[in-house]
């Protein structure tokens, strides 16, 4: 197996872009990562790109192809990757596989999704496609009301409260308002969040992330062309991905989300590091108890102690461990084929030293974790300063 | 959301009698039916078994954002439900209020209507779950 590395990446701003279509953002995104990496179009060999319900936000499907032609990368190998907000980092998995098995050189990762051209409960349909549809979505369920049960079942089990939630919110709008990518802008408070609208108790309005437009994009090479092309490339040292049930209510635990315990062990032994190496993460805070439970999965702390470390201030920017220096999904928006690829684009910039505003200090190691659905897939990255 | 006719006939063994699988080879519950047992993976050993209706709320939430469908029900009250013979599932609970719901609670199954799709849609029948409520013993 070769070693990967980006040397590239660019993304759209996220947020609710109502003058911009899907080809618009995917095109920009694509457009800044290979200007990013200093290549031309005729030297790219494949694309994957994640995108999660096109058919559904934008009656579009085959979209990959529909990115090459736009992109004028015809008539390179184009691959759409499905795997619900996992679909970005998904992709990235495949564009890393294929570069590392020596099958193409060169491989632009992208992500998109435009939610925002139908109803917000249209929206919601698309949204649920990612979980049980006889079992869960028939039954009433709605993916807040998923991760609500997570919720109350976390605090029974831990003690965690509404507060240390709320407090993923409050760290994740102060992140996003560094970011002039990011979909809010604005910080908030704990009362802010406490006070907003219930949507799924116990979780209100601000523990959700938004419906956003938005893409990102990458540009992979094998690690030994990449140092003779440039000085900034950034190593992907791991890549793991694993799988549960689709249904909630059919996992052993509400708690935890296993494929993330399980893809993480494997990220790290790829690696040959410990949960205590990593400087900054991504991780997929759809919904805050998501972080809590993420910081938990990863290893950074125990089980049950995610409310805590969040509310003593251990996750803010350059803390103990930076989490979601971007704004997370809840403060920088979650196109939800766009995130995964996002996530990393953010750890890309975080060790070029590039993330301007929100910078952490002197990072050497990235991680990004990304969940589909409510845990049925989770892929973990990590990367390292070429 | 529409869901088809068929597939929704398909689905009426399990959401109207609980319908689940046993694995012979495991001793494990399955809710709903599957074909192979995801732990033992041996194809075989597994054979319909219909569940009691028993069970105790593992978690819950009240939805008081609907998806489409079930504006009319909102505010409602979906829990995971853990059958007495193990396997969990997602449903709602009727005839309780929200201050009697704990995490533990013992609900029994009920039959209801789950959704309806628009004024000439189909009508779509299954599993609810209430609170156990005992007899008063008035002998
Ligand atoms: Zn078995």
């Amino acid at each position: 197996m070769r070693r990967v590395a980006i040397v590239g990446g660019g993304m759209s701003r996220f947020g609710e872009l109502w003058s911009r279509g899907f080809r618009d953002l995917i095109i920009e995104a694509g457009t800044k990562a290979v200007e990013d990496a200093n290549l031309h179009g005729d030297e790219i060999d494949a694309l994957y790109s994640g995108t999660m319900a096109a058919g559904r936000f934008v009656n579009q499907e085959h979209v990959a192809a529909l990115i090459a032609d736009f992109m004028g990368l015809n008539p390179i190998a184009a691959t759409r990757v499905e795997a619900a907000c996992a679909s970005g980092s998904v992709a990235l998995r495949q564009g890393y596989m294929a570069v590392a098995s020596g099958m193409h050189d060169v491989v632009v990762v992208g992500g998109v999704e435009k939610m925002t051209d139908v109803s917000v409960s249209d929206a919601a349909i698309a949204l649920g496609g990612a979980g049980d549809q006889e079992w869960e979505l028939f039954m009433g369920a709605t993916f807040p009301a998923l991760y609500a049960l997570m919720a109350k079942r976390h605090m029974y089990e831990y003690g965690t409260t509404e507060e240390q939630m709320a407090q993923v919110a409050v760290k994740n709008h102060a992140n996003a308002a560094k970011n002039p990518y990011a979909h809010f802008q604005k910080e908030i408070t704990l009362e802010d969040v406490m006070k907003s609208k219930i949507i799924a108790s116990p979780l209100k309005i601000f523990d959700c992330s938004p419906i956003t437009d938005g893409a990102a994009a990458l540009i992979l090479m094998p690690l030994d062309k990449a140092k003779k092309h440039t000085d900034s490339a950034v190593e992907i040292i791991a890549s793991a991905q694993a799988s549960d049930a689709i249904a909630l209510h059919s996992r052993d635990s509400l708690t935890e989300l296993k494929a993330t315990k399980i893809a993480a062990k494997k990220a790290f032994e790829m690696a040959k590091l410990k949960p205590k190496d990593i400087d900054v993460a991504e991780v997929h805070d759809c919904f805050t108890i998501a972080e809590l439970m993420a910081i938990e999965d990863l290893g950074f702390f125990k089980k049950g102690e995610g409310g805590k470390a969040t509310q003593e201030g251990k996750t803010a920017l350059n803390s103990e461990i930076s989490i979601n220096t971007s704004g997370g999904l809840k403060g920088c928006g979650h196109p939800v084929g766009a995130t995964g690829v996002k996530q990393a684009v953010e750890i890309m910039w975080q060790l070029r030293g590039a993330a301007k505003g929100r910078q952490v200090e002197d990072p050497e190691i990235g991680l990004t974790h990304n969940v589909g659905g409510s845990g049925a897939t989770c892929c973990v990255h990590i990367f390292k300063r070429a | 959301m529409g869901v088809g006719l068929s597939l929704s006939w398909r689905r009426i063994p399990e959401r109207y009698t609980l319908l689940g699988t046993k694995c012979d080879n495991c001793k494990i519950n399955y809710f709903p039916t599957r074909k192979i047992c995801p732990k033992c993976r041996r194809k075989g050993s597994v054979k319909d078994v219909r569940f009691s209706g028993k069970g105790k709320i593992y978690s819950y939430t009240l939805v008081t954002s609907p998806p489409t469908g079930f504006e009319l029900e909102a505010p409602y009250i979906l829990a995971i439900v853990e059958l007495v013979e193990g396997p969990k599932l997602t449903t709602q609970i009727v005839d309780t209020k929200l201050e009697e719901v704990k995490i533990g609670m013992p609900v029994e199954m009920a039959f209801r209507k789950i959704q309806e799709e628009g004024e000439e849609g189909l009508i779509h029948y299954g599993f609810k779950f209430k609170k156990v409520r005992r007899m008063t013993s008035g002998i």
